[in-house]
């Protein structure tokens, strides 16, 4: 399991550009990010190498955060290796709230972030597949 | 025990009350009519003389008093005594057109002083008080008006004016102020400071609040008394009438007292001008009896309200007038549908948002628009669209119920909003139907 940090963004030039600078004038390396967006706001959803510290300085800046637990999943480095995750997590009725990519990977695996509807019967379904999730301390997250 | 600074006259019978404005009006309309030129000739036009206003039952029988009219003479048109007896000057904001101005003599400021005292003694505020005064200091009336009521008392008071609210928290805490006067927005405002500084309540020693200058709602009541540990007190007052004290809430906080041997209030219809009977809603009319410099007659205020005389818990036999219910002026007409913005303050509130809000109104292909902007807390934040598109749509139904016009809802990062350290912004129309 790994915590995410989001941020409520109005949907405004410049909202994104201030968050990074805040993050980068506090050391804080973004590992992985993605933005969901409607026409007012957005969602900055990101894996920190410190979240403590990232929501630290995030608050300081007057944002809303959220830390969220999500589960990142080695998926096989090769065609068909996603659609194989997601047609098992299909099959199961595992609603998928979002999803996006990590930059990490491993050695012959990519790392994708999930936030589904079921996340113990995500674990054990990757079990049974013998397909494995990542840790935040293998990421180096803390 | 309730308390009061003058029990004679704040408990008086209503015969002891009409004697006193009986009086005190007909010296005023003779003194008037003697000495400010522009009365005269508008009692003259309308066929009044000074003579024919026998009691206070007669007061209908003058003409009324504008805003403009306060324009047209400025700034002195309206004083009834020489300037070298004008020992102080107040002026409102003049966002919209000319100043008001407003003089006083120096029995104008202890009759104020009066009022205001009247008004924090009924809040519960002895000698023995520590008076914070965040109202600003200044050409505007809240400031000097409730220092005077403190001085008045006896209560030590701390002129802190408005703004740097990190400083007033800090005040607050070290110095153990125990009532807080100032708008009901900037209460909100110092009581968020207080907590974002990590304190709470229980690191202050406030009691009460006196709070006006702005409309504010009773759900905005509760979240101050919540935050602050108080009770929270409205006093209402206009710098044409004379400024803060003019009427003020006792225990039972359902409306607030007017000082009659001061000021007679009347209730008329806005369109027609007839006098309402007691328990009506309608239009606010004051008109000052006893001001000597600056002494203004039947006083179109726009503030909607109800007066009422039904027998108060507290004790009290002045009139009651509730909390302005809009003012004429204020209140919004979109897609042909009268909108207060204290309701949708209200409803904003009870959803669990904070007060700090904006609307929005404007016209698009000849259609009227609103949009209400409010704030987002942690509490409300949630990583998915979903969720906070549900939220959106949740208050924009609760807003549509309550108003019958729909409204845009918009979330917004906190802190985004300007906070105002006097009177807060809330509605920004950018139709221009009037002026």
């Amino acid at each position: 399991m790994v915590q995410q940090l989001s941020v409520f963004l109005q949907n405004e030039p410049g909202k994104i550009a201030a968050v990074t600078q805040a993050l980068y004038e506090n050391g804080i390396d973004i590992r992985a990010l993605s933005i969901a967006d409607t026409t007012d706001f957005g969602i900055l959803r990101m894996l920190v190498n410190d979240i403590a510290k990232a929501k630290a300085a995030l608050i300081a800046q007057d944002c809303v955060t959220r830390m969220t637990e999500v589960v990142v999943v080695a998926v096989p480095d090769a065609p068909g290796g996603l659609a194989k995750v997601l047609t098992l997590m299909a099959d199961a009725q595992i609603d998928i709230e979002y999803m996006y990519s990590l930059n990490d990977r491993g050695a012959d695996t990519a790392y994708m972030v999930f936030r589904v509807s079921d996340e113990a019967r995500l674990l054990t379904l990757l079990a049974e597949n013998a397909m494995g999730t990542v840790s935040a301390q293998e990421l180096g997250l803390q | 025990m309730e308390r009061y600074y003058q029990p004679e006259i704040e408990t008086a019978s209503p015969e002891e009350i009409a004697a006193i404005q009986s009086e005190n009006l007909l010296r005023t309309v003779k003194r008037v009519y003697e000495n400010v030129p522009f009365y005269r000739e508008k009692m003259d036009k309308a066929g009044v003389r000074p003579e024919d206003i026998r009691s206070a039952k007669d007061l209908y029988k003058l003409p009324f008093s504008y805003k403009q009219d306060l324009r047209d003479t400025y700034p002195y048109g309206l004083f009834a005594t020489p300037l070298k007896d004008v020992v102080r000057l107040h002026a409102s904001s003049g966002t919209t057109g000319k100043q008001i101005v407003a003089g006083y003599t120096r029995k104008d400021l202890d009759i104020w002083a009066e009022c205001c005292a009247r008004a924090l003694t009924a809040a519960g505020c002895t000698q023995e008080d520590i008076v914070h005064v965040a109202y600003g200091y200044g050409l505007f009336t809240g400031g000097l008006g409730a220092d005077g009521g403190g001085l008045r008392i006896g209560a030590m008071t701390v002129p802190v004016s408005s703004g740097n609210t990190q400083r007033q928290v800090t005040i607050l805490k070290d110095f153990g102020s125990t009532i807080l006067c100032c708008t009901p927005s900037y209460a909100m405002h110092i009581a968020e400071v207080l907590y974002e500084s990590g304190y709470t309540k229980d690191d202050i020693s406030l009691k009460a609040g006196v709070f006006g200058a702005e409309p504010w709602t009773n759900e905005m009541r509760r979240v101050i008394e919540d935050k602050l540990g108080i009770k929270a007190y409205d006093i209402y007052g206009l710098t044409e009438v004379m400024g803060p004290g003019v009427s003020f809430e006792c225990c039972e906080q359902t409306g607030m007292h007017i000082n009659e041997d001061h000021f007679i209030v009347e209730v008329i219809n806005p369109d027609t001008g007839e006098v309402l009977p007691d328990d009506t809603q309608g239009e606010l009319v004051f008109t000052c009896i006893t001001k000597e410099a600056f002494p203004i007659l039947r006083y179109r205020t726009r503030d909607i309200g109800v007066i009422t005389r039904k027998k108060c818990s507290c004790g009290r036999t002045l009139a009651k007038m509730t909390k302005p219910r809009g003012r004429t002026d204020d209140m919004l007409i979109i897609r042909g549908v009268n909108v207060f913005p204290s309701q949708i303050e209200t409803v904003l509130l009870d959803e669990g948002y904070t007060a700090n809000y904006l609307i929005l109104v404007d016209r698009v292909n000849n259609t009227d628009t609103m949009e209400v902007q409010v704030e987002i807390s942690s509490e409300q934040f949630s990583d998915t669209v979903k969720e906070l598109a549900k939220r959106e749509k949740k208050l924009a139904e609760a807003l549509k119920s309550l108003l019958g016009v729909s409204a845009k809802v918009r979330l917004l990062e906190p802190n985004s909003i300007a906070r105002s350290v006097g009177k807060a912004v809330r509605v920004v129309d950018k139709r221009k139907l009037l002026d």
